[in-house]
C-alpha cells in the first residue's frame, strides 16, 4: 500500500458518503474561479486572503452540515429560524452598515443576519408544509405568507430590498414545489402583478432613483447611471475572448465601482468575455441542475423541499446579479453567489450546499 | 414546536414525489430560459457592441495630453543669454474633479499664501475654461509651499502642482523695452491665437521681441496619450509625440554697450540706438525710465502695475520706437545733402548769416543762435556752428516738396520697419501731409523752420540713428534689425537671418556726401565745432550734430498723433554721430530729456556709447 492509496482512501472515507461529488466539483471551480477573479479585480493578494479564509470557514460549515441528517435539521428548524429572527431584529439596533443597518460587528466578523434568512427561511416553510397532508390551501398559505413576510418585511425596510426579494423567493419557491395548485398560483400571481405598481410608494428615494436609472441609464450619467454604464462599457469591451486575467481597465483603473462586489461579473466578463461569461453561466445552471436532481431523489419531503428551493434560489440569485451587470435588471444590490467579495453570503450559500449535501448521502436512510 | 413534528398520515408519498418532479423541471426549464435571455444578452453586449464599448473604455481610460515645448531662449550677438527658462511650480485646479470650488480656495488660502490679484485672475480663467482643463492659481510656488501642499495633497481632489518652466530675464531692466515679456493668455489673447497650437501652454509674448517673434519662440506643440484611472491621475503614457521647442534667437544687441549705453545716461532720461550702418543691426537700444519684465511674467501686481503705468517718466513707454521727438538741428546734415544732391549749394557756396532771416516781402525773422550771426559760412562752416540762416536759404530755395521728397529715402515719415511692435512713422512735413492732416494749405515760413527741424517734424530716436546710419554708408543701406541669427535646438547650427534688400538711394557723386561727413567731423574736431568738448581725446574721428528742439505753442501741435508727442515741455537735448567718421561701424542717436543742450547733454553721452564699443577689449 502506498501513502498515496492511503490518503486516498482517508479521502473517500472523509468525503464519499456525505459529499456528493459532482456538486463539490462545481462549487470549487465556481470558488476558484471567483478568486482568480477577485485577485484581478482587488488588484493584489489581502482581499483573496481573507475571501479564501471566509470561503474555508464556508467549505467547513458545509461538511459539518452535510454530517447532519435532515431529520434532525427538520427538528433544528423552528429554532434557527426564531434564532435568526431575533438577529434580523436586533440589526435595527446593533447594527452597522453604510446605507442602513445591515451588518452586525462580531469583533472579528462583520455578520449580516439577512443572509441567514435565506437558509431558515425555506426550511421553516419546508417543515411546516412536511406535516401537511395535502397541496396547501389559502390556510396553510396564509402561515405560510407569515413566516416568509415577517423577515422579508424586516429586511425590505433596513433597507436592502434585493436580499428581502430573494428571501421571499426562497420560501415561494418552497410553496410551489410542494405542490400549490395551479390556479392559486395564477391568481396569486396577478395579484401581485396588480399590488406591484402601488409597491413604488413603498420605495425609497435612492431606490426609486435606480429604478429610473434602469430605464434610462444616459439620463444620470455621472450619478446613479454611472454603475450601470461602466459595467455595460466593462462587458462590452471585453468581447468574445475578454481582455485576459488582470488586463481589465475599467476595474483596474475604478472606472466600474463596486468592482469586488455587485459588479465582479462585469470584472469576469470584461477579462474572459463571452466565452467566459457563457462558461460561467452554464457552471452555476449544471450546480442548479445537480442540486435539484438531489432534491428529486430524496423521499423525505422536507429534505427535497428544501434543496430544491436553494437550488432554485441559486440560480434567481446569478439571474438578478447577472441581469443586473449586463443592464438587464435594475441595480438591486444583490451580489453573485459564490464569486463577489462578502463573507456571511458565501458562508451561508456554503452551509445550505451542506444541507443540499446531507440530504443526497441521507436520501437511503429516510425510506 | 409539538405540531410541526406531528407524524403524516395519509399521504401518496409516490404521486407527491412525482409532482416534485414535475414542478422541478418546469422551474429548472424557466431558469434555463432567463440564462438563455442572459447569455443572448451579453452576446449582444461583447459581439454587436464591442466595438463601441471598447471605444468607450478606450475613452474613459486615455487621455490626449498636450505637452507644452519650452520657448526659444533669447541671446545677445555674443551669446549672452537674456531670456532664460527656469524650472518652477504652479499650483492648478482641474475643474472637473474639484466638487467644492470655494471650499477647495478656502482651503488652499490657509495653506499658502493666495493674493488678492491672483484670486481675480483664477476666477476670469475657471469661468472661460472648460471643464476637463486645469486651470492655474498660483505660479512660482516656493519650496517650502511646495512641501506644505505635499504634506497636504489628500484633503484637496481636484487640486495639483504641476512643474513647469518660467521665463527669467536675467538683466533684468536693461532690456524691458526691447525684448518685452511673456505674460499669462488673456480672453484677447485667446480670441487670435491657434487654439490646437496653444493648448497647455499658459503663456504668450507680450511685448517687444517676445512678441514679434512669438511664432518662432513659441515651438511645436506635442502630444502623449496617457492612460488616466476614474481619478484622473496619470499612470502611464501610451505614445508619445515631442513638442518641439522654439527657436533660440541671436539678437544684434549688445549686451555690453547695452549697459554702457543705459550708463551714460547718469539718471537721466531719453534714449539712445545705435546702430552698425554696414548691415543695419542694432547694437544698442535704450528706453529710459526702464521697467522689469520679471514681475509680469507670473502676474504683474495691481498697484505695482499702476505704479508703472501712471508714472510722470512712463517707464513702460518705449521711447526709441515710440517717442516723437522734434529732431531740431540734427537734421541739418540731411538738409545739407538735399541741397547739395539737388544742385541747390555746391560745398564752398557762401550764405551771410546776420543772425536774422527775412523770407522776402516779410515782416518776421528767422533767428540764428549766435547774436549778430556767424558772418559768410559755406557747408562746412554751417554745420559745425549750426548756423540757421544756412538752411533756412537751404530750404526756401529747394520749397518744400523738393526737401519733403529727398527725405523720405532716409526714411522719415514712415516706419523702419523694425523686428518690433509699434514701430511709429513720425512726421516729415510736406505740403501733402498738412493737407490731410490739418486740411490747410502750406505757409512759406513752415517751409523755413523745417530747414532746421522745427515746425511739424517728429522723428523717433530709431528714424534718427537709421537716417544717420544711411547717411554714413552713402545714402543706401540695410534698415535696422534686431534679429540676427537663429537656432533649432541647442546643438543645431547657428543660422544667419537672410539677407535683406537695401532701403535708401545712393548719393550718386559720393564728394557730397564726403562734404557732408567733413561738416559733421568739424562738429566735433573742429576749432568752432559745438560738440568738440565731446570729442576731446577720442582716438578716432568723429561725424556728428547736435540738436536742441524747444518746445514751444506752436499751431501744428494738435494735429500730431498723440502717441507720439513728447511727455513734458523740457527741452530735448539731441545727438547724431557716427564713428570712424570715414569707415563707420557705429552709428547712434541720443535724445536726453532732461534739457540742456545738445551738446552739454547728448553729445557726452553719444561719446560713451561710441567709446563702449569702437575702444572695447582696449584698456582704459
Amino acid at each position: 500500500m502506498s501513502i498515496a492509496s492511503l490518503l486516498l482512501d482517508l479521502a473517500k472515507r472523509l468525503l464519499a458518503p456525505r459529499v456528493d461529488v459532482p456538486l463539490l466539483i462545481g462549487l470549487l471551480m465556481l470558488l476558484a474561479a471567483g478568486l482568480l477573479i477577485l485577485y484581478s479585480a482587488a488588484g493584489g493578494v489581502p482581499l483573496v486572503v481573507s475571501q479564501g479564509a471566509r470561503v474555508g470557514a464556508g467549505l467547513a460549515a458545509m461538511w459539518l452540515i452535510s454530517r447532519v441528517p435532515p431529520l434532525q435539521l427538520r427538528i433544528w428548524t423552528p429554532w434557527l429560524y426564531a434564532a435568526s429572527l431575533t438577529l434580523l431584529l436586533v440589526v435595527p439596533v446593533f447594527g452597522t452598515g453604510r446605507s442602513g443597518r445591515h451588518w452586525l460587528d462580531l469583533g472579528f466578523f462583520f455578520l449580516q443576519p439577512a443572509e441567514l434568512l435565506k437558509l431558515t427561511v425555506p426550511m421553516m416553510v419546508a417543515a411546516y408544509l412536511h406535516r401537511e397532508t395535502r397541496a396547501p390551501g389559502w390556510t396553510a398559505l396564509l402561515v405560510c405568507a407569515v413566516f416568509v413576510g415577517i423577515p422579508t418585511a424586516l429586511i425590505a425596510i433596513q433597507p436592502d430590498l434585493g436580499t428581502a426579494l430573494l428571501v421571499a423567493a426562497s420560501g415561494v419557491f418552497v410553496i410551489f414545489l410542494a405542490g400549490i395548485a395551479w390556479w392559486r398560483v395564477a391568481l396569486l400571481g396577478t395579484l401581485a402583478l396588480l399590488i406591484a405598481p402601488f409597491g413604488w410608494f413603498g420605495l425609497r428615494e435612492y431606490q426609486r432613483a435606480r429604478l429610473i436609472t434602469f430605464l434610462d441609464p444616459e439620463a444620470d450619467r455621472l450619478g446613479t447611471g454611472w454603475n450601470i454604464i461602466q459595467s455595460k462599457i466593462a462587458v462590452g469591451s471585453g468581447g468574445l475572448f475578454g481582455k485576459g486575467w488582470g488586463e481589465g481597465t475599467q476595474s483596474r483603473l475604478d472606472f466600474l465601482p463596486e468592482h469586488t462586489t455587485d459588479f465582479i461579473v462585469a470584472v469576469f466578463a470584461e477579462e474572459f468575455g463571452l466565452i467566459g461569461i457563457l462558461l460561467l453561466l452554464a457552471l452555476c445552471l449544471l450546480i442548479a441542475a445537480r442540486t435539484l436532481w438531489i432534491a428529486a431523489e430524496a423521499r423525505d419531503v422536507f429534505a427535497r423541499l428544501v434543496a430544491g428551493a436553494l437550488g432554485l434560489t441559486f440560480l434567481v440569485y446569478v439571474v438578478v446579479n447577472v441581469g443586473m451587470v449586463s443592464g438587464l435588471l435594475p441595480v438591486v444590490g444583490v451580489p453573485m453567489p459564490l464569486l463577489s467579495y462578502g463573507g456571511t453570503s458565501a458562508v451561508t450559500l456554503l452551509a445550505g450546499f451542506g444541507i443540499v449535501m446531507s440530504v443526497h448521502s441521507h436520501r437511503k436512510l429516510l425510506k | 414546536m409539538a405540531l410541526l413534528l406531528r407524524p403524516r398520515f395519509l399521504r401518496d408519498a409516490v404521486a407527491e414525489h412525482a409532482m416534485f418532479r414535475r414542478r422541478a423541471l418546469v422551474a429548472f426549464l424557466l431558469a434555463v430560459v432567463a440564462i438563455a435571455i442572459l447569455g443572448s444578452r451579453f452576446a449582444w453586449l461583447q459581439i454587436v457592441q464591442h466595438e463601441e464599448y471598447l471605444t468607450r473604455s478606450d475613452d474613459n481610460r486615455i487621455k490626449l495630453r498636450p505637452i507644452v515645448p519650452a520657448r526659444g531662449l533669447i541671446y545677445d550677438r555674443s551669446g549672452r543669454l537674456l531670456a532664460d527658462n527656469v524650472p518652477a511650480y504652479r499650483l492648478e485646479l482641474i475643474r472637473e474633479q474639484v466638487t467644492d470650488l470655494e471650499e477647495t480656495l478656502r482651503g488652499l488660502g490657509q495653506l499658502l499664501p493666495i493674493g488678492e490679484d491672483e484670486l481675480l485672475r483664477f476666477r476670469a480663467s475657471w469661468k472661460a475654461e472648460r471643464r476637463f482643463q486645469s486651470v492655474p492659481l498660483k505660479f512660482r510656488l516656493s519650496e517650502a509651499e511646495v512641501a506644505r501642499f505635499a504634506v497636504n495633497r489628500h484633503r484637496f481632489s481636484g487640486v495639483d502642482v504641476v512643474p513647469y518652466l518660467t521665463r527669467r530675464y536675467p538683466y533684468g531692466d536693461l532690456f524691458g523695452h526691447v525684448i518685452g515679456y511673456v505674460a499669462r493668455i488673456d480672453a484677447e489673447d485667446a480670441e487670435t491665437l491657434d487654439p490646437a497650437r496653444y493648448s497647455g501652454s499658459t503663456h504668450i509674448g507680450k511685448s517687444g521681441i517676445e512678441r514679434h517673434y512669438e511664432g518662432r519662440l513659441h515651438g511645436e506643440i506635442g502630444f502623449e496619450h496617457v492612460e488616466v484611472n476614474a481619478e484622473g491621475r496619470t499612470l502611464r503614457v501610451l505614445e508619445r509625440t515631442p513638442a518641439s521647442s522654439g527657436e533660440h534667437l541671436y539678437l544684434t544687441v549688445d549686451a555690453e554697450l547695452q549697459q554702457a549705453a543705459a550708463a551714460a545716461f547718469e539718471g537721466q532720461h531719453g534714449s539712445a540706438v545705435a546702430i552698425d550702418p554696414r548691415n543695419g543691426d542694432v547694437l544698442a537700444m535704450v528706453s529710459l525710465p526702464g521697467f522689469d519684465p520679471n514681475p509680469f511674467v507670473n502676474g504683474i501686481g495691481r498697484e505695482e502695475y499702476a505704479a508703472l503705468l501712471h508714472s510722470e517718466s512712463r517707464p513702460l513707454f518705449h521711447r526709441a520706437v515710440n517717442g516723437g521727438y522734434e529732431p531740431g538741428s540734427t537734421i541739418k546734415p540731411f538738409v545739407a545733402l538735399a541741397a547739395l544732391e539737388l544742385g541747390i549749394r555746391r560745398p564752398e557756396d557762401r550764405v551771410l548769416s546776420t543772425g536774422a532771416y527775412r523770407l522776402p516781402g516779410q515782416g518776421r525773422e528767422y533767428r540764428d543762435w549766435r547774436k549778430g550771426g556767424h558772418g559768410y559760412v559755406d557747408l562746412r562752416e554751417s554745420l559745425a556752428q549750426s548756423v540757421n540762416t544756412y538752411f533756412y536759404s537751404a530750404a526756401v530755395d529747394m520749397g518744400i516738396d523738393r526737401m519733403s521728397a529727398y527725405m523720405q529715402r532716409f526714411g522719415f515719415g514712415s516706419p523702419t520697419g523694425i523686428d518690433l511692435a509699434g514701430d511709429a512713422a513720425g512726421v516729415l512735413p510736406s505740403r501733402e501731409w498738412k493737407q490731410a492732416t490739418q486740411g490747410v494749405t502750406w505757409y512759406p515760413g513752415e517751409t523755413v523752420i523745417s530747414g532746421i527741424g522745427q515746425g511739424f517734424w517728429v522723428t523717433t530716436p530709431l528714424q534718427l540713428a537709421q537716417a544717420t546710419s544711411l547717411l554714413a554708408v552713402g545714402g543706401s543701406g540695410f534698415p535696422p534689425r534686431l534679429l540676427r541669427a537663429t537656432q533649432h535646438g541647442f546643438d543645431a547650427a547657428v543660422i544667419d537671418e537672410p539677407v535683406r534688400t537695401k532701403v535708401g538711394i545712393a548719393v550718386a557723386d559720393l564728394r557730397m556726401r564726403d562734404a557732408v561727413v567733413e561738416g559733421m567731423v568739424a562738429v566735433m574736431h573742429g576749432p568752432t565745432g559745438t560738440a568738440r568738448a565731446a570729442a576731446v581725446g577720442a582716438p578716432y574721428l568723429i561725424a556728428g550734430k547736435t540738436g536742441t528742439a524747444q518746445r514751444v505753442g506752436r499751431t501744428g501741435d494738435a494735429a500730431v498723433d498723440l502717441e507720439l508727442l513728447p511727455f513734458n515741455l523740457r527741452n530735448r537735448a539731441l545727438f547724431i554721430a557716427f564713428a570712424p567718421a570715414y569707415a563707420p561701424t557705429i552709428a547712434v542717436a541720443v535724445v536726453v530729456e532732461s534739457g540742456g543742450s545738445g551738446s552739454r547733454a547728448a553729445a557726452p553721452v553719444a561719446r560713451r556709447i561710441l567709446d563702449a564699443w569702437l575702444l572695447r577689449g582696449i584698456a582704459r
